[in-house]
């Protein structure tokens, strides 16, 4: 609460700094002083000064010291607590720092020696306390004048403010930019720490090639089946197959929507077809997860099941029995789903793509005598044929690491089969169902979704470097 | 082609002239069935859309109407003590109110008031126990309350329970839904705008669920992603597109930023696990958290959308700019974004709109949980829409499914509107050099 006074107090004390410099700088002209910036930046220069320093303090408080203070206070434990195990110390703490901030413990019953020691604790967490914050504070605000100071005893008429204040601005830029990095490095070093730990107690290779997963944890020692299998190799069967089906879809009907669009349709028929792809490209995946779950999967497995009915007792009645028992969460359900999900992205990929085919060789193909199809075919796609490919490939991409539609449509049975009535279960459908509810990061259960992320980084990632390097390629070729 | 190599004789200039009218024949029912195979194409994929909407809107628009019922219940004094007032049944006491408006009695073993309190919402029993606590003198006075019926009762009025089912099929009994025509004939039954559904947040029971704790968190949730993904992405763009040196560092970063863009969402979602849960602390399943991960996830985009509208700022504009005397950083800050600026918002708002929509990294953070309330603060445990749509269609109650696409058409109102402002932005501002 003080922290976020000291916050608004800063704000105000910088906007004063604001002011007090231009006043300074309009009232040197005044004087007849060349000025070499105008008195904003003047302005600006010793705000920067007075704020960020001590904005960064405050933040980094805000952010880090309780954590530093549940340290400090952990460094040296009591005699009664030492004995006891790390469950029992960590609660403990917990205890003493929610009495010292006057919230209420937990109802862990807690014997005289170690009641005391907690209150003893609690005390020192509140002494802490309020030295971390007085010291942060006195801190903040000699950070705050100190920097004003500073900056007051630079600022002259022909100080070069605006060069600086841009230096300061530059900075920022380079700041956000970073992020961008920053989120890769987080993603890949959280990626390979987790999976790395999770290699150790499975071997990469038993993950990667082998074929039987059932990931689970004894909850006692001597349990029957303790150890789990991650052999993850029926993954991906399943989300290959998931992916193949969901491309057999997409994949003919966005490439002739976008061969029409580009090449037949008018205008008109442009201005009404696109918006309203672009509507089912917006609509969420969990609205077609649901769409999968409630809707096609019980309807494909009425009619598998009526076909099926019609066969039994006839020359196919092994078929017709096994159409019978088809069930609402097949591979061809979420792969169906999928694929219209995908239609719009490869329409509206392919369709950039064909318009990058300079008109000159539609021209020369029909100028020859051919017709539309004929130019299309021998012509426009074969010179289109890469970036196509490209934008199939992102398609890929974007299947294999779709997760609502899978997670809400497909099974979570491992198995390997190419079947596509059969149930199958795919990488992102285990990364969600290991890591929603209870999770304990010691365990090889809840790590394996991190290894399974892993892979499907890696791959999703070398997907895309391929595609986007085609289509840059393919877009160069033409420019 | 090789047409030309036949030697042009008088027959054989009648024998080229068939031969091409045959070919040409075919020739042109192919480009026919081109032409046909691409319309088929379109046609598909707009139907899949009108069928998936129009589903969806089927199975949702009964949520928005429901059914309330009104009875007057007498406060017995010898069943409500005065000074233990939470102790008495008052589900219990609705139902009897209800038993004897049908002229039925209870036996023995509660069994027939069991089957009445199947169709009355305990929200009843909620309100009448909030009332008396509140005001203890009601005790021997009749009070009347309102509220819903029960989802399977409601499922009955709404057709969607039938009485053609045999009964060992269905929810409710024969007893149950000729109660259920008595009550309605009785007029003690309205049907009307569920406001329930747009003012409640989630609950267990089906006929007292509603959105707006999901709407609510959303709202949050998006309100971080825009704090933090508009104007890093915003700068970040401008940065790389009017100031970077060309070189490895920043192609690096270029080539970086469009992989991120299609990286899948779950990964992020592990990132935030990881990063943000393990390593920072931040409060699970807040919107908080949520947003950070969300704002991550979009930042790519809205700097690919930044930087195409900073590239259609001519050249010109920056010259003259410069030509006058201005910095660089003038030039940019004074000329170039101003200008850009409506493209930049259309590709922030659509991204942010893609954000709304978002799930499975939510999953991964812990936005799974029951969450009963409206979240007051953006580090409090919350749900969000879509989370909500995944939570309703996991559960077994039939009535849920109605929820769940109801929820559906009140997110895809959200993403509309957010659609539309983009389109009207780019309408309205758009401008061509």
């Amino acid at each position: 609460m003080i922290t976020w006074a000291a916050m608004a107090a800063l704000l105000i004390f910088s906007a004063c700094a604001y002011v007090i410099g231009r006043r300074r700088l309009v009232a040197a002209v005044a004087a007849g002083a060349q000025p070499h910036s105008r008195p904003g930046y003047h302005g600006a220069y010793l705000t920067l000064w007075a704020a960020v320093p001590a904005l960064l303090l405050l933040l980094v408080h805000i952010g880090f010291s309780s954590r530093i203070e549940a340290a400090l206070l952990q460094a040296e434990a009591p005699a009664v607590v030492r004995t006891m195990d790390a469950q029992q110390q960590r609660v403990f703490f917990d205890d003493a720092i929610s009495l010292s901030q006057g919230q209420t413990r937990s109802e862990t019953t807690y014997d005289a020696a170690v009641q005391a020691a907690l209150d003893a604790k609690a005390a020192e967490a509140r002494r802490l306390d309020q030295g971390v914050r007085l010291t942060v504070l006195v801190l903040a605000v000699v950070l705050a004048a100190g920097g004003f100071l500073i900056a007051l005893r630079r600022l002259a008429p022909d100080f070069r403010a605006r060069n600086r204040v841009e230096g300061w601005t530059a900075a920022l830029f380079i700041a956000c930019s970073v992020v961008a990095v920053l989120t890769t490095a987080g993603i890949v070093a959280s990626l390979a720490f987790e999976s790395w730990r999770f290699f150790q107690m499975v071997s990469p290779i038993d993950f990667l090639f082998g074929t039987d997963w059932d990931p689970q944890i004894a909850m006692r020692a001597d349990q029957y089946a303790s150890k789990g299998a991650f052999g993850a190799v029926p993954l991906f069967v399943g989300t290959f197959l998931v992916m193949l089906v969901a491309m057999v879809v997409a994949a003919p009907i966005g490439l002739f929507a976008a061969i029409y669009l580009a090449e037949y349709a008018g205008g008109w028929t442009r201005a009404v077809v696109k918006p309203l792809l672009e509507v089912l490209a917006g609509v969420p995946t969990v609205v077609y997860g649901f769409f999968a779950a409630l809707t096609v999967g019980p309807l494909f497995r009425a009619g598998f099941n009526a076909i099926g009915a019609q066969l039994i007792g006839g020359p196919l009645n092994e078929l017709g029995v096994y159409l019978g028992q088809v069930q609402n969460q097949m591979a061809l359900v979420a792969g169906a789903v999928m694929g219209i999900m995908l239609i719009p992205f490869v329409c509206s990929l392919s369709d950039d793509i064909l318009n990058a085919v300079p008109q000159s060789l539609r021209d020369g193909s029909l100028a020859m005598g051919a017709t539309k199809s004929e130019t299309v075919k021998k012509v426009v796609l074969p010179a289109a044929l890469p970036g196509v490919m490209g934008a199939l490939l992102l398609a890929v991409s974007r299947a294999v690491g779709e997760t609502m539609i899978v997670t809400m449509a497909a099974g979570l049975q491992a198995r390997m089969t190419l079947n596509p009535l059969d149930s199958v279960t795919t990488v992102t459908v285990q990364i969600v169902t290991l890591l929603t509810g209870d999770q304990e990061f010691d365990s090889a259960k809840t790590l394996s979704a991190f290894g399974l992320g892993l892979t499907l980084f890696a791959v999703t990632l070398a997907l895309n470097i391929v595609a986007l390097r085609i289509v840059q390629k393919y877009r160069e070729q033409y420019d | 082609m090789t047409d030309a190599a036949i030697p042009p004789t008088a027959a054989g200039a009648k024998d080229l002239r068939s031969l091409v009218q045959s070919r040409l024949k075919a020739r042109q029912a192919q480009e026919a069935r081109f032409k046909f195979y691409g319309q088929l194409a379109i046609v598909l994929a707009l139907s899949f859309l009108v069928v998936l909407l129009g589903r969806i809107i089927h199975q949702g628009a009964s949520t928005f109407f429901d059914y309330r019922m009104s009875v007057a219940v007498y406060i017995d004094p010898a069943k409500v003590q005065r000074d233990d007032v939470a102790s008495a049944n008052f589900d219990l006491l609705v139902a009897e109110a209800v038993m004897v408006k049908l002229g039925e009695k209870d036996d023995e073993y509660g069994e027939t008031s069991a089957k009445a309190m199947e169709l009355l919402s305990n929200d009843l029993g909620f309100q009448l126990l909030s009332q008396v606590r509140d005001d203890p003198s009601l005790i021997g006075k009749t009070v009347t309350v309102t509220g819903p019926v029960r989802a399977d009762a409601a499922l009955y009025y709404k057709g969607q329970i039938k009485r053609s089912t045999p009964q060992g099929d269905r929810k409710l009994d024969d007893r149950q839904l000729a109660w259920l025509d008595r009550i309605k004939s009785m007029g003690m039954v309205s049907g009307g705008f569920n406001t329930q559904f747009l003012t409640r947040s989630d609950s267990t029971e089906p006929e007292q669920a509603g959105v707006l704790g999901a709407v609510v968190g959303s709202a949050m949730m998006l309100l971080v992603t825009a704090v933090l993904a508009v104007p890093i992405g915003m700068l970040a763009a401008t940065y790389l597109e009017e100031f970077a040196p060309k070189n490895r560092w920043t192609d690096i970063i270029e080539v970086n930023i469009n992989n991120l863009a299609a990286v899948p969402s779950i990964v992020y979602g592990l990132l935030g696990l990881a990063v943000f849960i393990n390593w920072l602390h931040v409060p699970r399943s807040s919107p908080l958290l949520g947003g950070l991960v969300l704002a991550l996830m979009a930042l790519p985009t809205v700097i690919i959308a930044t930087r195409a509208a900073l590239k259609a700022v001519p050249p010109s504009i920056r010259e003259a700019a410069l030509g006058v005397g201005a910095s660089k950083t003038q030039t940019v800050f004074h000329h170039v974004l101003p200008l850009a600026m409506p493209g930049v918002m259309t590709g922030a708002i659509l991204s942010l709109a893609h954000a709304l929509g978002e799930t499975a990294p939510l999953l991964m953070i812990g936005m799974v949980s029951f969450v009963p309330g409206v979240p007051q603060a953006v580090t409090e445990a919350a749900t969000v829409l879509p989370v909500q749509v995944f939570i309703w269609e996991n559960a077994s109650e039939r009535a849920f499914h109605e929820r769940t696409a109801g929820a559906i058409i009140v997110l895809l109102i959200f993403m509309i509107v957010m659609n539309l402002a983009a389109i009207l932005l780019r309408r309205r501002f758009e401008r061509r050099w």
